[in-house]
């Protein structure tokens, strides 16, 4: 019994956590377990996702208890029992003109703020900095034109290398390191099959597509840690090729540029202006 | 019965066939077999998601290969030769007062190539590595640069026979319905289901073709050396996405219409009254059919088209609610002063209204080309095009089942095994795509075999720990996407439980069901279609007398 009762109790505890977490899930700019909603905005682009997905929230629920409540009023006052004659009503024009109208109203409300939205977060006409991305199988390469050329190439840390506070599955060995408080352009290519650069906390993705430069903006508000991960599927290791960004201050970025500057000048990545190699598989086919 | 009631013998009656009725019950049974193997690999790749970590499947290529081939079976092979070819091809002729299909050799062909193209897309798993794109076999991860083996090329000629199929059975349909309805059936008084087999096959014929020539020529990138999507070769890998979503997009109409059209039949039966607005149902589903047309890049917002564009298809992709939202009123407003019984084909059809609204809002949502940024490839659009899919075309498929295994077989269904598939199937499948919502949110990419998360210890893994120690340790790890993929898995095999049991309620019928009576829902004059005219299983040849309609 007493074995029972602590099932018990454990069980509406975990009913009582649960209900609270997932109620009021911590907001972070990363996956947290039991969230229910998007990651903490902490671009300009992401606040305005945001503030419209907040809308559209509240009219699809507004919509599904509609018509759940409808049915749920069908099935109790029109089945069989309480209604045994059925009526032979076959139109009404005027509630079928309410149900075509109103539907058209409330998706010209959606409308209106969606095109702002979207024109909003295309582009940007000029850019403090840009951030060129290239996608491979199965890693992430990144370069700054305005700072000097520096580039490198990022891969996920496996499991069994990680160190603490880094995440399984979204920390990458060179993070890319980016001002906060800057108007960012990236430029988005890949270099053999389609790949896609996400960070959701920015409110960001774009397809990285070979021979084709795809290009958005975005403007990070404050510092902090933000992933992403390959979202087109690209083969084997899709799932394995994270995005890890770290925002910093003006002053601190600064300084990172110096640094990086020296340390990836040894790496064997081309610089800026050379081509990147063209594999030979491709070329074959 | 006299002369029209002689069968040929076994083999020519099934491998022969040019009755409509034996060719809808072949599909049928394929239908079944193929979604029993598209439901495998999905409880393999929700055993796989259930915990962090990759457990069960060798790497990420097989995960892609299940991916690939539970998304093509499911479409080519359980949703499409269900509803078109098993229910289309028994009910449109008996509905519209017609003897057979208007070329049942062309319709015997029909079926038979569904097989060889099954085969092929199975057999290409064990060759050349196995086709692992996903099921929008996007180049270049789709040509030889990504998959260099023959697997895709088996893949390509698998949709090349199954599209080939379907045109066929959609010229089939198109002549069937415009020429053999009975004397008095306008269009105008054509059940619902008859018109949405008119638009579905409309849409087949304009969309399908479209898809033929773009795999064919992903065909001759792989193998002959062109470059129409190789960028190395000046080609375009988006005029692939282009010409595979023209398809793609009215694909989805295509399995939803025939759908529409057995939940309308279903709702009428069951309310005792007649359809609501039928001008509105019909004129709603061509409505959607043509705008179908027209929206097809919101599958594609992230891949780099101009504002404009994005803002046009999103313009154009929200109009497509209105219709939609016609037909769900509609359904209400049938019930509405009704007197409803609450059979098991009921049940799926009040079950369809409510999950295909909240499909359909999610819809909504993603039809923004700003909004979908966040959304695009996560598990938000796994859950929205489920929720309308599985939960819409697939509920619809068992809706038609329990209400024509009567009439299809001679034999009834058992009413309380029956609810309990239904009631065991609709929790099941709300919990494995509603929190797929809250997953896609936060970001959770789909096609993912490995998600953010710590790796449980060995005594939490797997399904049978208890679960609230098991939802413990995973509050207490804060970061990552596990809970709600724990969850989801969960109510996968509930699912897969709950499918096992049709299996059982399929046989207990057929063994078990008694005798039908020719119109056993009792259809009343409001409600009244052809096919409760006829006996139950119907006589080999119908409708000696050709029928008259008022």
């Amino acid at each position: 019994m007493t074995r029972f009762k602590n099932y018990m109790n454990a069980f509406v505890f975990t009913l009582l956590v649960g209900a609270l977490l997932a109620a009021f899930p911590a907001m972070a700019s990363e996956p947290m377990e039991g969230a229910l909603l998007m990651q903490e905005a902490a671009t300009s682009s992401a606040q305005r996702i945001h503030d419209f997905h907040d809308m559209l929230l509240v009219i699809i629920t507004g919509i599904c208890l509609f018509v759940l409540l409808l049915l749920v009023f069908v099935v109790i006052r029109f089945n069989k029992r309480a209604n045994p004659t059925p009526s032979k009503v076959t139109h009404n024009v005027p509630l079928e003109i309410i149900w075509t109208v109103v539907p058209v109203i409330i998706l010209i409300i959606i409308a209106v703020p969606s095109f702002k939205l979207l024109y909003k977060n295309d582009r940007i006409a000029e850019p403090e900095m840009t951030l060129k991305i290239t996608g491979y199988q199965w890693y992430w390469g990144y370069e700054y034109p305005d700072h000097d050329g520096i580039a490198f190439q990022s891969y996920m840390v496996p499991t069994d290398e990680l160190k603490e506070g880094q995440r399984r599955l979204l920390s990458t060995d060179n993070v890319v390191v980016l001002p906060i408080e800057t108007d960012i352009a990236i430029l988005v290519t890949a270099n053999d099959v389609i790949h896609s650069w996400t960070i959701p906390a920015f409110g960001v993705k774009i397809d990285a597509i070979p021979m084709r430069t795809n290009e958005t903006w975005f403007r990070i508000e404050k510092p902090g840690v933000y992933y992403g991960q390959c979202s087109e599927i690209c083969g084997k290791d899709h799932s394995f090729m994270p995005i890890e960004v770290h925002a910093v201050t003006k002053e601190e970025f600064k300084a990172w540029v110096e640094k990086a500057k020296e340390e990836f000048a040894q790496s064997d990545v081309p610089a800026i202006g050379s081509e990147q190699p063209i594999k030979l598989t491709a070329l074959a086919q | 019965m006299g002369d029209h009631a002689h069968k040929p013998g076994f083999f020519a009656r099934w491998f022969m066939s040019t009755n409509h009725k034996d060719i809808g019950t072949l599909y049928i049974i394929f239908s079944i077999f193929a979604g029993l193997i598209g439901g495998l690999f999905s409880m393999i790749m929700r055993l796989e998601l259930q915990d962090p970590g990759v457990q069960y499947l060798a790497d990420g290529h097989m995960w892609n290969m299940f991916i690939t081939a539970h998304g093509l079976i499911m479409v080519f092979f359980v949703v499409m030769p269900g509803l078109i070819g098993g229910f289309g091809n028994w009910f449109v002729p008996l509905m519209i007062g017609a003897p057979d299909m208007a070329f049942p050799r062309l319709n015997n062909i029909s079926f038979w190539l569904i097989i060889p193209a099954f085969l092929l897309l199975l057999l290409s798993a064990f060759i050349g590595g196995g086709a692992g794109t996903g099921w929008t076999i996007y180049p270049p991860l789709s040509s030889a640069l990504g998959h260099p083996g023959m697997s895709v090329d088996m893949a390509i000629f698998a949709l090349h026979l199954a599209g080939a199929s379907s045109i066929l059975g959609a010229a089939n349909f198109i002549t069937t319905i415009f020429n053999m309805r009975a004397p008095g059936m306008t269009l105008h008084k054509m059940p619902l289901f008859v018109w949405a087999m008119l638009v579905t096959s409309f849409l087949l014929l304009l969309a399908v073709p479209v898809l033929g020539g773009a795999i064919t020529m992903l065909l001759t990138d792989r193998n002959f050396g062109t470059s129409f999507f190789n960028p190395e070769g000046g080609g375009d890998p988006l005029l692939f996405q282009h010409l595979f979503w023209f398809f793609g997009h009215p694909e989805v109409y295509i399995m939803i219409l025939p759908a529409f059209g057995i939940v309308s039949h279903i709702v009428s039966t069951f309310s005792q009254r007649p359809i609501f607005g039928y001008l509105g149902m019909a004129y709603a589903m061509v409505a959607i059919g043509v705008v179908g047309f027209v929206v097809w890049a919101h599958h594609m917002y992230t891949v780099g088209m101009s504002v404009d564009t994005r803002a046009y298809f999103t313009a154009a992709t929200l109009i497509i609610a209105v219709p939609t939202g016609v037909k769900i009123f509609s359904w209400i407003a049938t019930m509405w002063g009704g007197s409803i019984t609450f059979k098991t084909p009921m049940l799926w059809a009040i079950g369809f209204i409510f999950l295909f609204t909240v499909g359909g809002v999610t819809g909504v949502v993603l039809a923004n080309g700003g909004m979908d940024i966040a959304l695009h490839d996560t598990y938000y659009v796994v859950a929205h095009f489920h929720y309308v899919l599985s939960l819409g075309a697939v509920f619809a498929l068992f809706a038609g089942f329990y209400y024509w295994i009567g009439k299809m077989s001679g034999k009834m269904y058992c009413e309380w095994m029956g609810q309990i598939h239904f009631w065991l199937t609709f929790i099941g499948v709300n919990l494995i795509f509603f929190p797929q919502h809250f997953l896609g949110l936060q970001g959770m990419p789909r096609r993912y075999i490995d998600y953010a998360g710590e790796v449980p210890p060995e005594n939490l893994q797997g399904v049978f720990v208890n679960p609230i120690e098991k939802i413990n340790w995973i509050m207490a790890q804060e970061h990552g996407m596990h809970l709600w993929n724990y969850v989801s898995s969960m109510g996968a095999f509930l699912t897969g439980f709950a499918t096992l049991w049709f299996v059982v309620v399929v046989f207990h019928t057929l063994f078990f069901g008694r005798k039908a009576d020719d119109n056993y829902w009792n259809a009343q004059p409001q409600s009244f279609t052809l096919e409760w005219s006829v006996s139950s299983p119907p006589p080999f040849h119908q409708f000696d007398i050709q029928p008259k309609v008022k």
